[in-house]
């Protein structure tokens, strides 16, 4: 919302001071400023020039000789590279040593040898918006106008502040001109009234032409309406249209200006009809019947629903939405000679929907869904319209159809001071508060310990004391309030699972991989790029089609990263990301079956580059009993990948991606993948561990190399090992895994480092010979694997 | 004279003359040990009377120690010698690095985000979460928002297939993890809720349509406006710096009431809006299933992005979701 500061001492004289100090004001209201523009100082210099002659330059064609009077009477010769104007037209001049706008300095030059003294202006050279092919022609505009005159003066643009607000959708009264003074007004505590606009009313009574049905009564809480005769249609004077555009709107017409007019200063929207397209001048309220349309003002046919306010004629056939948009066959054109005005309180809820529905937000619209004023603020701006339609020449009929339907119920809100202050923390009095009320035009009055509140009617928003506590805090200032810290004694901190979530991170990063957070969306026929199933949520109003499905595995967000790094050729990256994953639902619930997951992405390596970042994790958290299961997974390399399973449950991949994977993202090398299901990770048992005392005794050492088929596992020979080798088997390692000459094809030398070891004593070679056998046998007899001679 | 005098000569000739240390070693047991010269000359004590062998057993140790001190003194400067050589054989040039270990990188919104939690669980919060598609009840309904209202169209949601439409979608701020927290715990409650949050706004240098908040809860009994103010400013200072001042002024928001927006000052004397905040609505603690005679609280929020590129001046946020290790190896 845009005011004038002009416009707001209409309604309070008394608001002056610094701009910049009443912006602050404002802002503490909650009427935030965006923009603070001083208006018309640019054109202090302007004048109103007469044009005497025109004629060509002698050396240039692109340039005309014109001779002007800018009030002195003295004639002075102008270059000018405009050809629209003709001899005696009036034009905004700029007389040798003004300054325009644009901080320019007109001083006297020659062009092409011609002595030019000044400058004849477009309108965007001033500032005044439209049109820059040629210089602006006021008598086309405007009817009193001396020559000589400061423009400014002429156009009806005195030196103003412009503040654009940002007004809150719960401020409905802020929404116009007058609101907003009535709050500025109130925090300077200075006076504040509406200007009386009386007309008079010539005509016949309205009764004979026209007449209002509300059918609907929780549709239209009130329906003014008024008739006017000998309407011409045709430009606005200047300082009306001046001000519509200061705030943002176009100069249309005399009638639709006048309207918005209105709207801006009330914020009161209305609408006029045609009367002579309006048989006998009857309006009725009501809702749309299923099935129904409307070609509405631009020229679009619409459907209308159940839920839509509808303004019909007497045959029932709808002629307007109701506080949204008009009909094309009731318009104002320019052979429109009568009008009726509609000055209408719609429904709040009624009219949000079918703005939403028809996605026609519009400044009337806009006002209408917020609420606007169904009591005195109607009849005021009624009065306003009918004043500035008479003073554009239209005859007024006699008296007004006000109907009426359901309003807001105002029955006084029972407020408690006590309980006022303990939601603010203040210590006001309730007289304080019934002050603080008034000055904004709530009814207070102080029943004992308590205040009975009015609402006024231009606060469709507020209800409850709680409403009233806010309006009571914002006139009293949000500053004043003293500042405190809640007495509860709270102990903060992280979450088991947040805790070792940081761990993750930090291993992680000790290991020297980035983290990365791509955005969740995919594109349609990634997840089939991945080799997984296409089950992904789809977006109903995606931005774009390449981030229109959810992901349901960091999978194909880890590899677009990985293709656009090798596309900028950066080198390899080490990558994890932890981030949601959305599955659908298996059940009948309706949200997806959403987690968080955990994912690593090294590229250029092989999967045991995967592992090792596994065995960091496992080490970092605790995580006990970590097997891998060879398995084929979706989207993974099926001869180079294995599920991870902790204490016995599936909880993740390991290994690499997918040749075929990588080929359709135009990977090149390798990338070893790490994913897990983080949540149940993190919530499955970890960080269980144990003291076991360092040995004081010596420790034997023995490698042992097997030759073991390609099939069984290491894990599986280091698992029998393991458990041949018992207590006294301290350590077991792999040291060297070999292929090639001695070892047969199918085949493979595995030498594992064992250490024997007791915590009580010393082992003799018997013992530590016995337990090497007992190895050795075990691994024979379960894997048919030979010791390697 | 000693009529050793010829042995001892004989023995530092003979040291002196050795090159390194092994082959000092080789000769020491001819030098001092039993098989030599002066081992025999000891010997050879034994047939002269009891004052001669006095005098010249006293003779011999001193040539004994002579040729003992010289030995030590060769050997230690033999070792000496090699362990020079040996280091200057060692020399490395410590900068000649090639690949090597590296750090990863925790990523921008992460570091921010933690160290929000951080000052917060300082304050005495826990830290909540939530899933991000989210039902229109928690994201809308319960938190005074009903489908007619204004405020919806605001929120430019991006809605999910599943469901009725518009039943479902992907959350436009972190309050239903508010609700869900209300849910499910009795007050007192003191909560951040950080996250990711979603907007059907096109990806530019300063939006992303996936993008996160960090809100706060607080419900207790007595809880104030001016503790909320408070609160927020304790964090501001504890964040930004013990210089820098909030500023509280009307706004609107359909689950607060009244509702604040904070402005922080900056150097320059202007103020930079921050946060939305405000003291939570009877209807929000109705919906979930609290008593607002009994319970008050306040909530807030603000974006995590906006810190995060604040305090490096990004100028394109779009970096922090372009997996571009050269972005990512900054921080």
């Amino acid at each position: 919302m845009k005011v004038l500061l002009s416009w707001l001492q209409e309604f309070a004289p008394d608001i002056q001071g610094d701009p910049a100090e009443l912006g602050e004001t404002l802002t503490a209201l909650g009427l935030a400023v965006e923009e603070m523009t001083i208006t018309g100082e640019g054109i202090a210099d302007i004048v109103v020039a007469k044009v005497l002659e025109l004629g060509p330059h002698p050396d240039a064609d692109k340039i005309q000789l014109v001779q002007v009077d800018a009030g002195d009477g003295q004639p002075r010769q102008v270059c000018c590279g405009a050809f629209n104007m003709n001899v005696g037209d009036l034009i905004p001049f700029a007389p040798v040593g003004s300054t325009m706008p644009n901080g320019m300095e007109i001083a006297e030059r020659k062009m092409r040898g011609q002595m030019s003294n000044g400058m004849c202006c477009s309108a965007t050279e001033l500032d005044l918006g439209g049109d820059a092919s040629g210089i602006m022609i006021l008598n086309d505009q405007l009817d009193d106008v001396a020559v000589g005159q400061p423009l400014g003066e002429a156009l009806g643009m005195a030196p103003d502040v412009l503040w654009d607000l940002e007004v809150n959708a719960n401020r409905p009264d802020a929404m116009s001109v007058a609101g907003v003074a009535r709050d500025l007004a109130a925090a300077l505590d200075v006076p504040f009234t509406f200007p009386e606009h009386a007309s008079v009313a010539e005509g016949s009574p309205i009764g004979e032409v026209a007449s209002v049905e509300i059918v609907d009564p929780s549709l239209c809480g009130r329906f003014l309406a008024r008739v006017f005769h000998n309407v011409k249609v045709g430009p606005s004077p200047a300082w009306l249209a001046n001000r519509v555009t200061a705030l943002g709107m176009r100069s249309i017409s005399n009638v639709v200006d006048i309207s918005n007019y209105v709207m801006l200063e009330h914020g009161q929207p209305c609408h006029t009809y045609d009367l002579d397209k309006v048989p006998n001048g009857v309006l009725k309220a009501r809702r749309g019947y299923e099935g129904e349309d409307i070609v509405t003002l631009d020229g679009a046919t619409r459907q209308l629903t159940t839920i839509d306010g509808v303004i019909a004629d007497e045959s029932d056939t709808a002629i307007g939405i109701a506080g949204v948009m008009g009909g094309e066959s009731t318009e104002i054109s320019d052979e429109t000679t009568s009008v009726i005005l509609e000055m209408a309180w719609w429904d709040p809820p009624s009219i949000s929907r079918t703005v939403k529905r028809l996605n026609l937000p519009s400044e009337a619209s806009m006002r209408n869904r917020r609420g606007a004023d169904y009591g005195d603020g109607m009849d005021r701006a009624t009065a306003r319209f009918a004043q500035l339609m008479v003073q554009a020449g239209a005859v007024a009929d006699v008296g007004e159809i006000d109907e009426r339907g359901v309003t807001p119920d105002r029955t006084p809100v029972q407020v408690q001071p006590a309980r006022v202050n303990a939601l603010l923390g203040t210590t006001l009095s309730g007289l304080d508060m019934a002050q603080h009320l008034e000055s904004i035009g709530f009814d207070v009055t102080v029943e004992g310990d308590e205040l009975a509140v009015v609402i006024p009617t231009w606060r469709w928003d507020t209800a409850t004391w709680t409403d009233i506590a806010e309006e009571i805090a914002r006139m009293y200032g949000y500053e004043n309030i003293i500042r405190t810290v809640p007495k509860g004694t709270q102990t903060g901190g992280l979450n088991e699972y947040q805790k070792a979530r940081r761990l993750v991170r930090a291993a992680l990063v000790g290991a020297g991989c980035d983290e990365t957070q791509p955005m969740p969306f995919l594109a349609p026929g990634d997840l089939e790029r991945c080799g997984l199933p296409a089950d992904g949520i789809t977006l109903s109003n995606p931005l774009v089609a390449e981030e229109s499905v959810l992901r349901t595995s960091l999978l194909p967000g880890q590899l677009k990263g990985i293709a656009y790094n090798q596309s900028h050729r950066t080198g390899d990256v080490r990558f994890f990301e932890i981030g949601h994953v959305y599955k659908p639902s298996t059940t009948d619930q309706l949200l997806p079956d959403e987690h968080e997951a955990l994912a690593v992405a090294i590229s250029g390596a092989e999967a045991s580059a995967a592992v090792e970042v596994l065995d960091v994790l496992a080490d970092a958290l605790g995580l006990p009993n970590v097997e891998l299961r060879t398995s084929e997974i979706a989207g993974l390399h099926p001869t180079r990948s294995a599920e991870v399973v902790v204490a016995g449950r599936v909880r993740g991949a390991v290994g690499e991606v997918d040749p075929s994977v990588l080929q359709a993202y135009d990977i090149d090398g390798r990338v070893a993948w790490l994913e897990l299901d983080l949540e149940s990770t993190l919530n499955g048992p970890i960080g269980k561990r144990s003291y076991k005392p360092v040995s004081k005794y010596p420790s034997s050492d023995v490698d042992l190399a097997f030759v073991v088929p390609d099939g069984i596992s290491a894990l599986a020979v280091r698992k029998s090992i393991h458990k041949a080798g018992g207590k006294l088997l301290s350590d077991l390692s792999l040291f060297d895994v070999y292929r090639g000459k001695g070892v047969d094809d199918g085949f493979r030398s595995l030498t594992f480092h064992l250490r024997f070891q007791a915590p009580d004593r010393t082992l003799t070679d018997g013992e530590v010979g016995d337990a090497r056998q007992r190895c050795i046998d075990a691994v024979a007899k379960a894997h048919k694997a030979q010791l390697r001679a | 004279m000693s009529r050793f005098q010829s042995l001892v000569d004989e023995a530092i000739a003979a040291i002196d003359s050795a090159a390194d240390l092994s082959s000092l070693n080789e000769l020491r047991p001819r030098l001092i040990g039993k098989k030599s010269n002066l081992a025999g000359a000891s010997r050879s004590l034994g047939a002269m009377d009891p004052d001669e062998r006095k005098v010249a057993g006293q003779e011999l140790n001193e040539c004994r120690n002579v040729v003992q001190t010289h030995l030590d003194a060769r050997v230690d400067l033999l070792a000496s010698e090699a362990r020079k050589v040996q280091l200057e054989a060692e020399r490395m040039d410590l900068t000649e690095l090639v690949g090597g270990m590296r750090r990863g990188h925790y990523h921008l919104i992460t570091q921010a985000r933690d160290r929000l939690e951080d000052i917060f669980t300082g304050m005495g919060f826990t830290v909540a979460e939530g899933p991000e598609v989210e039902t229109a009840w928690y994201n809308f309904e319960a938190l005074n928002i009903p489908d007619w209202h204004p405020a919806r169209g605001a929120f430019d949601t991006i809605f999910v297939n599943l469901g009725e439409p518009e039943e479902v979608m992907l959350r436009s701020h972190t309050s239903p993890v508010q609700i869900r927290t209300m849910e499910s715990q009795k007050p007192p409650i003191y909560i951040v809720a950080p996250g990711r949050t979603f907007r059907t706004d096109a990806a530019d240098a300063t939006h992303l349509p996936a993008f996160n908040q960090i809100e706060g809860l607080v419900i207790d009994r007595g809880i104030t406006f001016g503790d909320l103010a408070g609160t927020i400013d304790s964090f501001v200072k504890a964040f930004f710096g013990q210089e820098v001042n909030t500023r509280l002024r009307p706004s609107y928001f359909p689950f607060t009431e009244p509702s604040a927006e904070v402005d922080i000052s900056r150097p320059d004397g202007s103020w930079l809006e921050l946060a939305g905040c405000g003291m939570l609505h009877p209807n929000v603690l109705r919906n979930c299933g609290l008593d607002p005679d009994e319970w008050q609280g306040f909530a807030f929020g603000f974006g995590i992005d906006r810190l995060a590129s604040m305090r490096y001046q990004l100028d394109d946020i779009r970096e922090l979701v372009n997996s571009d290790v050269r972005f990512l190896s900054q921080f």
